[in-house]
């Protein structure tokens, strides 16, 4: 395969605290490698304060790196000088907003957010092309008809609508990747799924493809390709959606995986009862950032922060017991067996893989 | 002096007067299948809740039917805009203007506090009932510790020593296993979860037999969410509260809800048992909610949500609210009113289920203009009055 859309290498951001002689600093991305391909929905997900929307952010050019670099379609974004490749990127890479009610202005219609950006980003477009493409977008997010639509104005529309023009903007500068920083988090639970549908029919469409920055793991299986999981600035886990959330390696990401509510299994009110302990990224030190919270915390993972390492063929997770160990993590987090039983025996084959350093990647 | 409990609205009432006799309200109404009236804690009767706007009234709650059993756990879930909240609101008596009850009756252990006055609630309130509301972060008071504010509470509704405070402060923390020595804490010094446990424990200073609460875990993410939602569950099995939770979480609380409210539009669309309710829900709008989930286990599936929105509520449409977005509608839901039909015992508001088809229960009311003491429609009654319906 040829170079990822987008690929960032050592992404690294930390905040100072504390003003201007401030000593202490905040590690909100640490070290991401992140890859996303043409047409692929990649989810990332974590808790709130795992550094999920700095990262968009990073990627947005709304913050720049500590240190790392971003590469989109090989070149690096340190080299845009010109405001001209600024805006092209910006225009590449557009970010659709978690909340619509505060992200569109209220003064103005629905067609003025979406002409303004597109005289900005598309320059070559004249006023008749632009209310054209304005029309075709609004139809490709399902807001019929365009022409009465764009002239409403925000309050005039629902939430789901609103959210639903988040996306006719992002999509009217003819995108290749769309940040989308929980998009549907605000809406009702009966809107959501249009608005995960209309995502999925965008990538299919017009080979668009999506940063899914979410925290609801249901979700973001129901539409992505890929998962990554975040826990206090780094990665922990990623790999294919169905590998990582049905077989979690990662002792964070089995946690946050058992405690999706699934209206489908029987009522089980007893379960561990987890401390949750926000992490320490406030200078942390060395040594694994969920060992706290850990249930098979060794003695490494105190003084040695583990590296993302291979567990299946695209499945990596930054685990010294996933890797020391002859098999999984042992699932303490489920009640039930079920996601065990079909996990063990892949896993340890693998496991032994990676032992004897014949790692099938 | 001792801390004196349950005395409650009875004295208060009986002090006062200000209520009507025992209510034949109640007596005509038929007892709600499925629940457990005998025990009741609540019992809420054709509560409407209406909000005074340039436009007239909007009907944020129409005629509401609950019974909560004694440590009952109730889920009430629907989308924003449902009137959730404002039910809730209205049956702790919290409403403020354009908000106001319109008509109907919230029976606390059996005496009225629909309309009592602010006075008369402060010895019901916090002791016996009390509320914890949605946004921690906003509830709390960020200048004042932990103890502080819970000492304020504690003087406002009881006479206790400082000394028997600062007790019972470190005890109802440690129910919500967050260490004493956060009563000297702020609330910025705490986490999102632990802002919110504290907001439980506050409500429970004085164990009330009714705890109310509101999206308590929308803020929190999903890790924090399950152990607030297994910890609220172990505390009301221990200390024996009813919880009425509202949410617009379904799935949150299908593991720990013994009985599920579904709103829509202001009304109860449908009500049932939790597990009966998620494997065989009746009501399209009950469907097509349970639909909109993606699952994170079991097959993958095209999920299909529900199209369009929920009506306007100041123009509700006529005939059944869900009509317009309803994936089953006839012709008869867009002129009749469904009233709650009992089918095996879970209410479900929808034609589907009217008495005549053979597969099918009988409906429990008539139809709303039918139903004894309904009186005027509910558009013709003019202010807040709760003895209306005590004192024909």
């Amino acid at each position: 395969m040829s170079d990822p859309l987008l690929r960032t290498e050592g992404l690294t951001r930390h905040f100072r605290l504390g003003g201007l002689f401030g000593k202490r600093t905040l590690h909100a991305v640490d070290d991401v490698n992140l890859e996303i391909g043409r047409r692929e929905i990649v989810a990332l997900v974590g808790e709130s304060g795992s550094g999920k929307s700095t990262i968009a952010r990073l990627l947005a050019m709304v913050y720049k790196p500590t240190a790392g670099e971003i590469y989109f379609e090989g070149r690096p974004l340190s080299r845009l000088r010109s405001r001209r490749d600024k805006l092209d990127y910006r225009g590449n890479v557009p970010m659709v907003f978690q909340d619509p009610y505060s992200s569109m202005n209220p003064a103005f219609r629905v067609s003025h957010g979406l002409m303004r950006g597109m005289k900005l980003h598309r320059p070559d477009l004249d006023r008749r092309q632009r209310f054209a493409e304005a029309e075709r977008t609004m139809n490709a997010v399902g807001l019929v008809p365009p022409g009465v639509m764009l002239r409403k104005f925000p309050y005039e529309m629902s939430g789901g609508q609103r959210q639903r023009v988040g996306f006719a903007q992002a999509l009217a500068y003819r995108p290749k990747l769309i940040l989308a920083d929980e998009p549907v988090s605000m809406l009702d639970v009966s809107i959501r799924i249009g608005l995960l549908n209309v995502m999925t029919e965008l990538r299919e469409r017009e080979d668009v493809s999506f940063l899914y920055i979410t925290h609801d793991v249901a979700s973001a299986r129901y539409i992505t390709d890929r998962v990554v999981v975040m826990y206090a600035g780094s990665i922990v886990e990623e790999g294919p959606t169905e590998d990582v959330l049905q077989h979690p390696k990662h002792p964070y990401t089995q946690l946050l995986v058992s405690a999706v509510p699934d209206p489908k299994t029987p009522l089980t009110a007893s379960g561990p009862s987890d401390a949750s302990e926000p992490p320490k990224v406030v200078d942390p030190k060395e040594g694994c950032r969920f060992q706290p919270r850990c249930p098979y915390a060794i003695a490494e993972c105190e003084t040695v922060t583990p590296q993302l390492r291979t567990v299946g063929v695209t499945h990596l997770t930054a685990c010294h017991v996933a890797r020391s160990d002859q098999q999984a993590v042992p699932p303490a987090y489920f009640n039930a067996s079920k996601l065990d039983a079909s996990a063990s025996p892949a896993t340890s084959a693998v496991s032994e893989h990676h032992v004897r350093g014949t790692s099938p990647a | 002096m001792k801390l004196r409990r349950r005395s409650g609205i009875t004295d208060g009432a009986a002090r006062t007067g200000a209520l009507g006799g025992p209510g034949r309200f109640v007596e005509r109404v038929q007892r709600l299948p499925g629940t457990r009236t005998d025990d009741a804690i609540l019992e809420v009767r054709d509560l409407s809740v209406a909000y005074v706007t340039d436009a007239g009234l909007v009907m944020a709650v129409d005629r509401v039917d609950l019974d909560l059993a004694r440590g009952e756990f109730l889920g009430v879930v629907g989308e924003s805009g449902c009137g959730k909240s404002t039910l809730l609101f209205g049956i702790a008596q919290l409403l403020s203007p354009p908000a106001r009850i319109v008509g109907g009756s919230v029976k606390f252990r059996g005496s009225e506090i629909a309309g009592l006055s602010d006075k008369q609630l402060r010895h019901i309130r916090w002791r016996d009932y009390s509320v914890v509301m949605q946004s921690a972060m906003n509830a709390l008071n960020p200048v004042m510790t932990v103890a502080a504010q819970m000492r304020d509470v504690c003087r406002a509704h009881s006479e206790m020593s400082d000394l028997e405070i600062r007790e019972r402060s470190a005890e109802v923390l440690r129910l919500v296993s967050i260490d004493p020595v956060h009563l000297d804490s702020h609330p910025h010094q705490l986490s999102g979860g632990m802002r919110q446990r504290a907001m439980i424990a506050m409500a429970l200073l004085f164990t009330p037999d009714l705890v109310i609460m509101d999206e308590p875990t929308s803020a929190l993410d999903v890790v924090a969410q399950r152990s607030l939602m297994v910890q609220i569950k172990e505390l009301q099995q221990r200390l024996g509260f009813a919880v009425i939770f509202v949410t617009h979480d379904m799935s949150l609380v299908s593991n720990f809800s013994d009985r599920l409210a579904v709103m829509y539009a202001g009304q109860v669309a449908e009500l049932g048992g939790t597990r009966q309710l998620f494997d065989f829900p009746l009501h399209p709008y009950t469907q097509g909610l349970l639909e909109a989930f993606p699952s994170i286990r079991g097959p993958k599936m095209h999920l299909q949500g529900i199209p369009g929105q929920p009506p306007d509520l100041a123009q509700p449409p006529p005939g059944c609210r869900f009509a317009p977005r309803c994936a089953k509608v006839t012709a008869p839901c867009l002129t009749i009113d469904p009233p709650l039909f009992d089918k095996n015992g879970d209410l479900v508001r929808c034609l589907l289920y009217k008495a005549g088809r053979p597969e099918l229960g009988a409906a429990i009311f008539p139809s709303p203009q039918d139903r004894p003491g309904a009186g005027p429609s509910l558009s013709d009654l003019g202010v807040a009055n709760p003895e209306r319906t005590n004192d024909q």
